[in-house]
Parts: C-alpha cells; structure tokens; sequence
C-alpha cells in the first residue's frame, strides 16, 4: 500500500476542492464539488482507519519528502493511534458540515466553501505532520480562514466574536513559535522532526520553561480556564458548519498538540506543570457546566458546555497514566462528534425559526420529530450514558486521573450532574413543554439535512457498543508514548 | 590597469536604458509614447534583473577596490531590480493621477534604480555618498511629482530636508572613519580598524553612521518623515521607497556594520536592541488608529525595519540570511498591497480604509490580493513573511534574546489586528457603490506574480533561501 500516498490525499482533496471551486459559478455546482472532495477525504480516512495494524502501533502511512533542507525542515505524514482518530473525526465533521450548510448558506457561496476546505486542510495538516515547522505552519492555516468565515457569515456579535478568537489563538501561537524554536535550538539536531526531537534528553529547566509556553499556546486553544472565553463567543457568532469544526475539531487541535508536541518532546516540563493543569481543567469543567446552565442562547450552552468538557479532556491529560490518556483521546473524538451533531442541529433550529432564544421556543418534537430525537441523543451522550462513545472516555478519565488526583477528580464528576441538569432544561424548554402556535409551520429536517444527524448519530452509537473499535486503535498510540517518556510518578498530594 | 566592464554590466545596461528611453522620448513625441516608454523601461529592468542575477556568484572588485562586485551587491541589485520592474508596471495604472510629464517619470525611475545599485556596489565611501545623494535627489522630484497637489510638494520637502540633515549626520561619521584610517576604501578602513584596539573615534563614528541609516530605513525615532512622505507620495513611488529604500538601507547597513564596525558590535548590538524594541512597539501600535491606506502601510513598513534589524543584532550567518531574505518577501508583500492601492485610487481617487469597504465584491482579485499580502506583511504561517520572521527569531533566539523573540511574535499579532481590519473593511461591509474596479493588464502581472509568490514561497522556500545563504556565508567570510 506503500504506492498510493493515502495521508496526502486526505490534506489535499479539500485543497484541490478549493481551487476548483474558484472556478465555478454556480452555487449547486459548489456545493456537490465540496461535498465530492470532503467526500474523498472521507473515504480515505476510513480506508487508512481500516488498514492500520494495530499489532504493529507506531506511525504509519508514513509519506516523507525533504523540504528545507537548511532548515531541516521535511514534508512528513503519518498517523498513529492518537493522530488516526482525530483524522477520521475531522473527515466525518467536514462532510457532515458541507451538507450542514446545504441550505442555511445562501450569500457568497463559492467564498464560504473555500475558506472552509482551505481551513479543513489546515487541521487536517496538524493531525498528519510529523514535522514541527509545517505542524505550526498548517495550525495557523486553520486560524486565519476561521476570522473571514464567522465575520462574514456569523450572526450574534460576529465581527467581535471573530476578532477576539483569532486574537486569543494568535496570542497562543505566539508563544507556540518560541517554543517551537527554542526546543529545536536546544535539541542541537537540526531537523523539525518531532520524534527526532523527542529524542534528546533536555534539561529540566529547559523543559519546564518550553512546556509551559506550549501550554499557554495550544491550552488557548484547548480552551483552558482562565483562556477560554475566546470560544463561547466564536461558536455563538459563527455559522454552522464552523460551529460545528470549531467545536468540533479545533479545540482538539490544542489538546493534541499538548499531547504531541508537549508531552512527548519535553515530558518533565508536563509532569512538572501537571497538577497545575488538572487544577485548571477542573475548574473549567465545572465552571463551563454552571455558566452553561444560566445561558438563554441554544448556541452559548453548547459553546460552554465544550469548555466544560474540554475540561475532561485536559483533566485526562494531566493524568498522564494510561487510562486517562486514553480517555482523553477518546473523549476528543467522542466530543468532537457529539458537539458537532448539537451545532448541526441548532443551526437547523436558527434557520427554520430564526431564533435560538430559548424561552420563545418550545414544543418542537411535534413538528420536528427526528431533529428532537437526534437532540436528545446528542444530550445522552454529553451526560455520559452508557451505550455512547462519550461514556467510555470520560469513564477512562476519570479512572485513570483519581488514582493521581482524587479530590479533584470527584469535583470534576460533579460537574457531569450539572451537565445532565442543562441538557435536560434545552430538551424541555425548545423540544418538549407547552407547543407555541408561531412554530406550528416549521418542518423537520429532510433531504440532504438528514446527511449530518444520521452521519453522526451513527458514529456515536457504532462507536458506544463497540468502543474497542476506537479504544484498541487509541491504546497503540498511548502505549507507545507511555513508552518513550518512562515511568512518571505524579499526584499523591490531594 | 584593466577594467573588467563586465562587472559593471548591470549597471551599464541600466544607464544605457536610461538614456536611450531619454532620446526615444526627444525623437518622438506620439500618441502612446508614455506607455511605449513604460513598458519598455519596465521590461529593460527586467532585462538588468537577469544580468545583475549572473553577478550574485562574483566575489571580486574593480577600479582599485572603488567597485565591488561580491554576492551582497549582487543579491540586492536583483531586489532593487524586481521592485523597480513592478513599480514601473503598476506606473501605467495610475497615469490619471499623475499629472503631466509622464514620460519622464518613467525615466527617473530607470536612474532612481540605478542610484541604488551603486550605492550598494560602492567600495569606498565617496563613491557610496555620492550614489546615496543621487538616489535622494532623485526620490525627492518624484515624491514630489504632483507638483500641483500641496500634499505632494509638502512631502518632497520634508523628505530632502530630513534625509539632506541624515546625510550630514553620516558624513560626519564617514569623515571621522578616514580620519581613523586614513582612507577611504572599506576594507582598507576594516583592515585599519580592526588592527589596533577600538578608539573613542570609532564609537562616535559607529553612532553616526547608525544614526544616518537609521533615517533611511526608518528606525523609531528616526521615522517621523516616513507616514507623511508615504502619504503625500504619489502611490507607486511609495511602494518603492518602502520596497527598495528600505532594502538600500540594509543592504548598507549590512556592508558597514558587518565588516568596519565588526570589531565593536557589542556596541551597536545593544543600541539596535533598543532601536528595534522602539520601532515594532511604536510603528505597530500607531498603525492602529490610522484611517489612511498609505499611513497605515507607512506604520506596518516601519514596523517591518524593526523586524529586519533583529537580523542585524544577531550578526550570524542566520541572521542576515533573515534580513535578505526579508528584503525579498518584503518586496512582494509590500507593493502587493501598494499594488492594490494603486489601482484603487487610479480607480476610485481615494485612500482612506473606508473607502475599501466591500472591495471584495466589485474586485475579489484585489481584495484577496490585499489580505495576503498584509498577512504576509504580518508574518503569518504559510506565507513568505512567517518564513522570513521565522530565520529572524531563530537567529536571536540562538544568541539568547528569548524575550525580544517573543516581544516580535507578540507585536505581529497586533499587525494582524489592524490588517484584520482592513479585511473586515472589505470583506464584512457593504460597498458604497456596486460599479466594477477594473484591472490593467499591467498591475494585473505584478498584483497575481505577488500573490503567487508569496504563497509559494511560504511553502516552498528552498531556493531563494539557499541564495540568501550562500550570500550571507560570503557577507561574513
């Protein structure tokens, strides 16, 4: 299978797509050309999911060209069992979002599908290199295109949502680029490769000084409290299908870099500043899960509940044993498909009744049937039932993290309550109560609507009874990087 | 003695080009004569762009060392080339607001080159003074060129004032290094400096010279004449004096700092720290509030010579393959969006921001042109500007400066903020008017090769890279 460079036609369909988009005129032309080359991606993604040897683990797919050589800079791909969820989680989102905006795009058409696939090109960029230099070069293409998509297309605050979110990230990869440079300048081997990089033993000093830049970095966008106030605002303001990526599949991008770049080049810095993000993390869950509560907007809930449950992931992170790491992956992709199924939904909710304003809806599962069952879905999985992928994680994490930190865990459990307690009240206010005569005309999704909710209310219920099909993939990955940082003792205070 | 004319070629190509389209424009005084001249004074450039790309591999020098033909004039003559090829094409976009004598402005511009390509292949200091005074001169008429419009005459003024008060500041310092050596050849002077252990001339000499460099590259706070001549410049000429100018500058400041002020850089590496520091803090932070494309742009630009003298501080090889490279990128970035500013206001007479508004519907050429080319004026991943920052903060972080790395990085981000801005402007609000801006063949060429470049090289930026380091290993050999 060494022939047929699989990772980079994943990257660059969405590319390819864009360009040719540039060509078209016709607004139906663009949307089956994005869906072809979402599609395409798609596919592969799933091809590669099929065919990774989970007995062998490692990186694989692997796809190397020298690129800079002064700069020891080369073109590399790979996937390995903690990129290879996040891919297909991408490839699933992106399809799922081109048919999210089917309907509820109508200006500007051609603009929107090609800053959203030069933007998916990007992430999908970040969970593929093997490389530091094009790793921040493809982050920071995912930033850019995110500004014009909200600013223009968004609703609610947009130009000031869109400003302060690319303003926070930018921040965040400020100080990303400094590490970056200063992790290869002190690993002394001229070259970008982050496992040539994780190599060399550095100092302590020196770790904890990079790690704690790269946590500031990717924990901006991670959504790390006291960083996250950037991500309710841009979920609010922008579109569906980017509600649905930036939720999504974003955020996971400070999560993984963390795992990638933080944990596996300078593991002393992250055991060093661990207990500091499990305390933060916590914090964020149980603090997104209160605010989450008090919202009106159907937008600001789920923007808030992200922050509380990319609380878990970090919480998972700041684990470092084998279990919370794996729930931590797992709860990524788990989240990831499960936020993006909420955004799908209430965007459908926006553009039939306009509104997203709680009180004034209500009594919808009478028109729209299927949008309500999809919800209630989605909600299960946020509260953690068992039966959806979402329980599987957030039971590895918070396993694996009280055997470090058990006071902080219990805390974080408690926010799952609360949890229940909001989702439950948006089930009521807008699905079930009293029916509002203004909201009699409205319909239930249909036609290529359907291609979202049934995409990804599949992958939460295939993935909820079968949890091995992603855990076995994700522990190959965990592993491995368990192996290379050795042993780390952590917690036992508190 | 024999005089290898073949390492003057360029400039002799040039000179000739000058002159020739001088007697074409006597001889004949048709319709179309304007035009004709441009283009051919743009594609002549074009031709002395290859020539002078057939000297970067010299390293020798002629006329008993008065002429140096070395990798560094070679490389930058190439830059000052390529910016005068597009100004000149982007020119033809913007004769209706010109006024008259359009012919000539054309011609001034072949030997406002030229001017520069001498400055840089100078080995003494007469020869250097002389080539600087001739490119200020030269820069003041055509800033001065709307000679009907008070903006316009004012800014003239202002620049031949304060550059003619810059070139007393450097000649005094150039004086006090003959007076030090007792010659005026350059390396006889870095021979004879670096013999004996540093004087007291030479630390006052060192802040002279830097002082009067620094008024041409704009450092903070030598920058106040920048915002107003950019402003009142007629567009084209302000792309050139923040393309090709600046690069003169460096070119120079690279030529004397790093070899006669070598011995005493621990001086005038703290001095640069502090100038930097200055200049991307206050050139980023006043580009905020300006409603004035060309204001905006002059702020960014000054900005930008913060960034390039970081390359300067660390005095490695890296670092000045950082600022040549710099120079380059800087290049297409800036007349890019210059480029852009030209055909607006050749369209639309106007150059305030809000004018912009909803650009990308009557011209998503020029409104996408802008945005890249901003973005890469700010340095972001995945255009040619992050890769020139990038070889910029690895340098200094090499040499320990972790926190002017970060006071860098910091700083792009308020550029992205006022370049956000922009993009908002044109790509968020509704268009006064609906009507078409419609783009000349000409600024059509310079305005996509740009854009084009810029996001290759942001990718793939091997080969110019590879250039700038083999010239700047020659630089410090």
């Amino acid at each position: 299978m060494n022939g047929i460079p699989l990772l980079s036609i994943i990257l660059l369909a969405p590319l390819v797509g864009a360009l040719v988009i540039m060509a078209l005129r016709e607004d139906l032309h663009i949307r089956v050309v994005a869906a072809v080359a979402s599609a395409v991606s798609l596919v592969a993604s799933l091809y590669v999911y099929a065919n990774y040897d989970n007995a062998r683990g490692g990186m694989q797919f692997t796809e190397t060209v020298p690129w800079i050589d002064q700069l020891g800079v080369a073109y590399s791909l790979g996937v390995d069992g903690i990129s290879l969820p996040l891919v297909l989680l991408t490839a699933i989102v992106i399809f799922a979002g081109v048919f999210a905006s089917w309907t509820g795009i109508r200006e500007r058409v051609k603009e929107f599908h090609v800053a959203l696939l030069v933007l998916v090109t990007g992430v999908f960029g970040v969970f593929m290199a093997r490389d530091l230099f094009f790793f921040l070069v493809f982050y920071e293409i995912a930033v850019i295109p995110m500004y014009i998509l909200i600013a223009v297309w968004g609703s609610t605050r947009k130009l000031y949502g869109a400003m302060k979110l690319t303003i926070y990230l930018l921040v965040g990869s400020a100080f990303l680029i400094v590490g970056v440079i200063a992790v290869f300048l002190a690993s002394g081997t001229g070259s970008f490769d982050i496992a040539t990089l994780a190599s060399v033993q550095y100092d302590e000093g020196f770790q904890k000084f990079a790690y704690l830049l790269f946590l500031f970095g990717f924990g901006v966008l991670a959504a790390l409290w006291p960083f996250h106030t950037w991500s309710p605002d841009g979920h609010v303001a922008a579109p569906t299908a980017v509600s649905m990526l930036h939720a999504g599949v974003l955020m996971k991008l400070g999560a993984y870099g963390l795992l990638r770049v933080g944990l596996w080049v300078t593991p002393e810095g992250a055991q060093a500043w661990a207990p500091l993000v499990a305390t933060l993390a916590v914090i964020g869950s149980v603090y997104g899960a209160m605010v989450a509560m008090a919202q009106r907007d159907m937008k600001f809930v789920i923007g808030y509940s992200s922050v509380s449950h990319m609380g878990f992931v970090l919480f998972g992170l700041a684990g470092i044993n084998a279990l919370s790491l794996n729930g931590a992956v797992t709860q990524m992709f788990a989240h990831g498909v499960m936020t993006a199924l909420f955004f799908a939904l209430v965007g459908l909710i926006y553009d039939k009744a306009h509104t997203r304003h709680m009180p004034d809806l209500g009594g919808l599962a009478r028109q729209m049937p299927k949008v309500a069952a999809a919800f209630v879905i989605a909600g299960l999985a946020s509260l953690g039932l068992p039966g959806l992928i979402n329980f599987v994680a957030e039971f590895l994490i918070f396993v694996g993290s009280y055997q470090v930190y058990p006071v902080r865990a219990v805390l974080a459990v408690s926010s799952i309550v609360v949890t229940a307690a909001y989702v439950l009240r948006v089930a009521k206010w807008v699905f079930f109560g009293p029916p509002v005569e203004k909201w009699a005309g409205l319909t239930d999704a249909r036609g290529v609507e359907m291609v979202p909710i049934v995409l990804l209310v599949g992958t939460l219920v295939v993935f909820g009874f079968f949890p091995s099909l992603m855990t076995g993939l994700i522990d190959t990955g965990i592993v491995s990087l368990l192996e290379h940082i050795g042993p780390i003792q952590l917690g036992g205070s508190f | 003695m024999v005089i290898d004319l073949n390492l003057l070629l360029p400039e002799i190509f040039t000179g000739l080009l000058g002159v020739g389209l001088l007697v074409l424009f006597f001889l004949w005084r048709g319709e179309g004569v304007v035009r004709a001249i441009g283009y051919l004074a743009a594609v002549g450039l074009a031709v002395a762009a290859v020539l002078a790309y057939g000297t970067v591999a010299l390293d020798t020098s002629t006329l008993q060392g008065t002429w140096l033909a070395d990798p560094l004039a070679g490389y930058f003559k190439v830059v000052f080339l390529l910016s005068g090829v597009m100004v000149a094409l982007l020119s033809l976009s913007y004769l209706e607001r010109l006024g008259e004598s359009l012919a000539e402005f054309f011609i001034l511009l072949v030997f406002l080159t030229l001017s520069m390509m001498v400055v840089i292949s100078a080995g003494d200091l007469i020869t250097l003074y002389l080539a600087l005074e001739f490119q200020v001169i030269t820069f003041a008429i055509m800033i001065g060129y709307r000679r009907r419009e008070g903006a316009a005459t004012e800014a003239a003024l202002k620049y031949i004032l304060l550059n003619a008060f810059s070139s007393a500041i450097l000649l005094f310092g150039l004086s006090l290094l003959f007076g030090l050596s007792g010659t005026v050849d350059i390396s006889g002077i870095a021979a004879a400096v670096s013999a004996g252990s540093p004087q007291p001339a030479l630390y006052l000499a060192v802040i002279f010279v830097l002082a009067g460099l620094a008024f041409k590259v704009s450092l903070v706070p030598f920058h106040m004449w920048t915002p107003d001549v950019y402003q009142g410049a007629p567009t084209p000429i302000t792309g050139f004096l923040a393309a090709g100018s600046k690069a003169a500058g460096f070119a120079l400041l690279i030529r004397l700092f790093l070899t006669i002020f070598a011995p005493v850089s621990t001086v005038w590496t703290t001095v640069f720290v502090v100038l930097s520091v200055l200049t991307i803090i206050l050139g980023n932070f006043v580009a905020v509030p300006q409603t004035n494309m060309k204001r905006l742009l002059a702020y960014a630009s000054v900005g930008s010579a913060g960034y390039m003298i970081m390359g300067l501080i660390a005095a490695d090889v890296t670092g000045v393959e950082g600022v040549l490279f710099y120079a380059f990128m800087n290049v297409l970035a800036i007349l890019g969006a210059f480029g852009v500013a030209v055909v607006f206001a050749n369209a639309t007479g106007r150059d305030d921001i809000e004018a912009y508004a909803g650009l990308s519907k009557r011209s998503p050429l020029l409104a996408l042109v802008m945005l890249l080319s901003t973005l890469s004026i700010a340095g972001i991943p995945g255009l040619a500007g992050f890769v020139a920052k990038f070889v910029i903060f690895w340098a200094i972080i090499d040499k320990g400066l972790v926190a002017l790395a970060l006071l860098g990085v910091v700083m792009s981000i308020v550029a992205v903020f006022y370049f956000l801005r922009i993009a908002k402007v044109m790509y968020v609000f509704e268009p006064k008017e609906e009507t078409p801006i419609r783009v000349a063949p000409a600024a059509r060429i310079v305005l996509v090769a740009s854009m084009v470049l810029t996001l290759v090289l942001g990718i793939y930026p091997a080969p110019p890279l590879d250039l700038a380091r083999e010239v700047a290993l020659a630089v410090l050999r």
